[in-house]
């Protein structure tokens, strides 16, 4: 089915205007994400009306169960076609059931399932009371320090509504890459960034450190999501809707002419500055230069499993709004955003790269690389061919379980205070454990592209779209940040295996099947995408067309 | 479909490394057996490998070609030419000498164990495995893609051989070797992994252009080859020019050619002799005939240009490294500065674009080969002996340890290229080569023989003869375990002195084929004109 009749699916459904038309709501399509809510509101009532004790388990498992569903929908309608020839616009224009949707979705859906799994550790710390603790605070209300905390903690309290929260957040990401006009794209952006900042601030160890983090998180994210309800405030001044279709309609001048808006209708000014509000909107959840200030600091003081999560998750569905953005509503606009893109992406990799150089937190040497790493996908994102568009979904497939599982590793690092994550604790760690160590090692290549992991395919395949769409230069400075990235991954890897191990140093601690779940899964994708990774990029390349 | 022995080849041994890495802890004398086991397997297969080769037969033999990654255009392609399969008998001749000196030297130094996990012997075994198959792997790629996947892959086992098995013995104390150990390991990493990086962007250069205008993106030698021939696949002049300059600078890091060598002494310093003729016996030929395999056959044109520049460096890397190894106080990094030199040497031989240049240097790298390894490993011993690597610790040697002073002057002979022995017949022919077409470069790099008799003979005369120093007293002469990697060295080196015709036989005809892919405008090398 061509684009022009998936398109006339949505323009049928325009011209009843007259009277306040019945929504047509296709359930079927919107199953993952009706799921997903529905297991999130799920878990508030569990929270709210399950005794305390068996609530860990009735969450963990609707969390679980849930995902799992949610999977289950998509793959079924990846099935039916929906991702290649059935792709068509669903919920009245408002979200897109297409192949990069159905594909970005499913990642999300897996690295959620997976980020479960750390949730719910309960071995690595000590027992606090005799009862056994998670990586997150008793009682979130309770101010640290206080007597309050101290008695809930006694108590043995956990803070369970992380999964529900989860499961909110995991909804809202559902919904970002795939929402269709720019009102269901800031809905969907609010949906999962606010989960994301109470997580943040619920780490049960360093809690002023982690209320801080969620602070600057909320901050800086409120900024943003102004930044960008005022560019579609402007964009829609231009187009007179809010519609990706309508708006890319009117920038290529194909749309008719509404009377009423006829004053500003094709005003570029209005058009240029709301998209730049849109596209920094969305840079910032990337975490592209210069919009990156928050992620060391939210990295280094969010509970790491929040951390894992939302490194990985955030970055898969905000890149694939950006790309739905840029491909979809501005393929017009190429000439205008793309040299801007350009140096967003060469600063955004050198400067990731050279920052981590100076980092000693494990923690905020994982953020900077992120950006780096977001600097490569946006080398990708520029290219704008379908090969752009298929690399980028690969490397976020690839990225995202590496990232979970490199975090998942840095929760078992601990000392008395909890996790030790100060570079030099984990000096020799190599000779204390070498099973986690050798595993953190292979992580750390793959960030670094050596070949035979997926890192090293993923960044292939988005140099070689760049490359393929007239971006040479940008490559270049893509393999030179390697070059300075590789450095201090190598920093790391000395570190652990070359380096005496401390006396006092810190131990590793012997995790639950949940936390080795999770890595196990890290290892292997990060193996299979590296080895094998042609049935995932036939995947990516089928998924790799935008239903507009 | 013919039985894959190529890939048998290289499977062998990577097999071997995680068969090894698994032998328990207790079980270390079990796990060298295994890992010697494997390398001998190789060993044999790689001498199959030479005997079914015909050297009058097609270009590239014992092929096997599948898809690997489709959307790269990456396929699994083997194939050997005459060189290939020289080079990787010469890397399976060498392994299991490696292993058998170095066969004590990742033992624990105390029973105790912090972690039962720790096993650092099987480890240390694994990783000379690992190398060896990604090595193999490399020569016999006939996919420019699927070369660089081992290239680059190398390096990473080497890195932890490096940085995780040093010498014992440390004139600046424990704590201060491991700083120079990780330091050395750190930096021959990233040299090598900067080198390969720009190599990557080549790579996808290379890719843009052949799916350009070839329709599918291809990294298959032999259809680029013939693209090319037919007409079908032009590179720009310019473009051609900076993918050259792309894979050179890897390979240059990799060979390493002057300036960008500095790794090499820290690497040879720092690691233990066995784990030094690893790097620069096995690994760093990779470098060199990557760039007769690659550089030459994908970018002829521009490997015509770049020629005068790299000519020079090579003739600076000869003189600059044999001054250098004049100079130094420490065992490993005189050799390892002979090493510049004689990379110099070999880089020299493959662009002066000459038949003899060409087979001298193919020759070379297999002589280089064993004369390094026989010098370095009987080095090793000595230096395990002493517990110091500085020259100036070393005196009247001969005295106490007649064979292996005479084991180690050999060695070194071998290293000045003394007629009789292997190295001079490759020295002779690239100098030959170098002169036919370019005799003043010529005249300047037969300076480095000369320097060279003067390195080698004053390490002989201040480590082996005078006055017994304090601390050679009671030094044990060679055990029957170091002379059964002493010996076969020793005989090889004299036997292909005497008799190189069975290597040249191979060599020669595919050198001829590289040789016809960058003349195809000329006419004849200058020399053939000449007769």
């Amino acid at each position: 089915m061509s684009a022009s009749s998936v398109h006339s699916l949505w323009t049928t459904a325009a011209p009843v205007a007259d009277k306040f038309p019945t929504p047509h709501i296709e359930y079927a399509q919107l199953s993952p994400v009706l799921i997903v809510f529905a297991a999130a509101a799920l878990g508030v009532l569990v929270e709210a009306f399950l005794p305390r004790r068996s609530r860990y388990t009735a969450q963990v498992g609707v969390a679980a169960v849930g995902l799992a569903a949610a999977f289950a929908a998509i793959v079924a309608l990846a099935d039916k076609g929906y991702g290649t020839t059935k792709a068509h616009i669903a919920a009245m224009g408002a979200v897109a059931v297409d192949g990069p949707a159905l594909f970005l979705q499913g990642t999300i859906l897996l690295v959620g399932f997976v980020a479960i799994f750390t949730f719910a550790e309960r071995r690595l710390d000590q027992r606090a009371h005799g009862n056994r603790v998670d990586s997150f605070a008793a009682q979130g209300s309770a101010v640290p320090g206080s007597d309050q905390e101290k008695a809930a903690v006694r108590a043995g309290f956990t803070s369970t509504e992380v999964f529900p929260l989860l499961m909110f957040a995991v909804g809202g990401m559902l919904v970002f890459p795939a929402a269709n006009d720019l009102l269901t794209l800031f809905v969907a952006l609010e949906v999962f960034s606010l989960p994301l900042y109470i997580l943040c601030a619920l780490a049960r160890r360093n809690r002023l450190m982690s209320q801080e983090a969620a602070v600057k998180y909320f901050l800086l994210g409120a900024f943003s999501s102004a930044f960008l309800l005022f560019g579609i405030a402007l964009l829609y001044g231009y187009a007179g809707t809010v519609s990706y279709s309508g708006i890319s309609a009117v920038i290529d001048g194909t749309a008719p002419m509404n009377p009423a808006l006829a004053s500003t209708t094709g005003n570029d000014a209005l058009l240029l500055i709301g998209l730049a509000m849109v596209t920094m909107g969305l840079l910032f959840k990337v975490g592209a230069v210069p919009f990156h200030m928050w992620t060391p600091d939210v990295y280094q003081g969010a509970p790491t499993p929040v951390t894992g999560f939302m490194a990985s998750a955030t970055k898969v569905a905000a890149f694939g709004a950006l790309l739905r953005l840029l491909y979809v509503v501005l393929p017009g606009m190429r000439w205008d955003w793309r040299p801007v893109m350009w140096g967003v992406a060469i600063i955004t990799m050198l400067a990731g790269a050279v920052i981590a150089v100076t980092q000693t937190d494990v923690k905020r040497l994982l953020a900077y690389s992120s950006i780096a790493h977001a600097g490569f996908i946006l080398a990708g994102v520029i290219a704008t061919t379908p090969d752009g568009i298929s690399s980028v979904l690969f490397y976020l497939a690839a990225y995202s379980f590496v990232t979970l599982g490199a975090f998942a590793v840095v929760t078992l690092v601990r000392d008395a205070g909890g996790e030790a994550t100060h570079l030099s604790r984990w000096a020799g760690l190599g000779r204390r454990s070498p099973l986690v160590a050798a595993v953190f090692a292979v992580f750390l290549l793959a960030f670094a592209g050596i070949p035979l992991t997926s890192g090293f395919a993923g960044k292939f395949a988005v140099f070689k779209a760049a490359a393929g769409g007239g971006a040479m230069p940008l490559v270049i400075v893509g393999v030179i940040s390697s070059a300075i990235a590789a450095f201090f991954y190598i920093r790391v890897i000395v570190l652990m295996f070359f380096s005496e191990p401390k006396a006092d140093g810190p131990t590793v601690a012997v995790p639950s099947v949940m936390t080795s779940t999770a890595i196990a899964v890290g290892v292997a994708v990060t193996l299979v995408l590296g080895l094998a990774p042609q049935y995932f990029l036939d995947l990516a390349d089928k998924a790799g067309v935008f239903v507009r | 479909m013919s039985f894959p022995l190529l890939t048998v080849t290289a499977a062998v041994p990577a097999v071997g490394a995680v068969v090894t890495a698994a032998v328990p802890a207790a079980q270390r004398t079990a796990a060298k057996y295994t890992a010697l086991l494997f390398s001998l397997a190789t060993l044999v297969l790689a001498a199959v490998v030479l005997v079914r080769f015909d050297p009058g037969g097609n270009r590239y033999q014992l092929t096997e070609s599948h898809a690997w990654i489709k959307d790269f255009g990456l396929r699994y392609e083997l194939g050997v030419d005459g060189i290939a399969a020289v080079m990787v008998a010469l890397t399976a001749l060498l392994i299991p000498f490696v292993m058998l000196a170095g066969w004590h030297d990742a033992d624990p130094l105390e029973d105790v164990n912090p972690n039962r996990r720790w096993r650092p012997t099987q480890g240390f075994f694994a990783l000379i495995l690992l190398v060896e198959a990604m090595v193999v792997l490399s020569f016999e790629a006939t996919d420019v893609f699927l070369f660089y996947i081992f290239f680059e892959a190398m390096l990473i086992p080497v890195y932890f051989l490096i940085g995780g098995f040093g010498d014992r013995a440390h004139a600046a104390g424990e704590e201060e070797a491991a700083r120079q150990r990780s330091y050395a390991a750190v930096k021959f990493l990233l040299y090598n992994l900067a080198g390969g990086l720009i190599m990557l962007a080549a790579v996808i250069g290379l890719y843009t252009v052949t799916a350009h205008q070839l329709g599918t993106g291809t990294f298959s030698l032999q259809e680029i080859l013939s693209a090319r021939a037919s007409g079908k696949l032009h590179i720009e002049t310019s473009t051609e020019r900076w993918l050259f300059l792309g894979f050179f600078f890897a390979f240059a890091v990799k060979a390493p050619l002057w300036p960008l060598h500095t790794w090499l002494p820290n690497a040879m310093g720092e690691s233990t002799a066995p784990v030094a003729v690893l790097i620069t016996a096995v690994v760093d030929k990779v470098g060199t005939f990557a760039m007769l395999r690659f550089c030459l056959q994908l970018f002829p044109e521009a490997s015509k240009w770049a020629t005068p520049v790299i000519l020079v460096l090579a003739v600076i890397s000869i003189i600059y490294g044999a001054l250098l190894a004049v100079g130094q106080r420490d065992i490993k990094r005189l050799i390892a500065y002979a090493s510049v030199s004689h990379f110099g040497f070999i880089i020299l031989g493959i662009f002066a674009m000459t038949s003899q240049g060409q087979s001298g240097a193919t020759l070379y790298m297999v002589n280089h080969g064993i004369s390094t390894a026989a010098l370095l490993l009987v080095a090793g011993f000595l230096i395990t002996r002493r517990g110091s690597r500085l020259i100036a610790d070393f005196g009247g040697v001969q005295k106490v340890a007649p064979v292996l002073a005479g084991t180690f002057l050999i060695g070194g002979l071998a290293t000045l290229s003394l007629p009789g022995l292997a190295p001079f017949v490759s020295e002779f022919l690239v100098l030959v080569g170098t002169f036919s077409r370019y005799p003043v470069l010529g005249i300047i790099a037969t300076l480095g023989i000369v320097l060279a008799a003067l390195y080698v003979l004053v390490l002989y005369q201040r480590t082996m003869t005078g006055p017994v120093k304090a601390g050679i007293e009671g030094m044990s002469d060679l055990k029957a375990r170091e002379l059964l990697v002493v010996t076969p060295l020793i005989a090889l080196l004299l036997f292909l002195g005497v008799y190189p015709k069975p290597v040249t036989d191979i060599v020669n005809p595919s050198v001829n084929h590289t040789l016809s892919d960058v003349h195809k405008t000329d006419p004849k090398p200058a020399l053939e004109a000449k007769k």
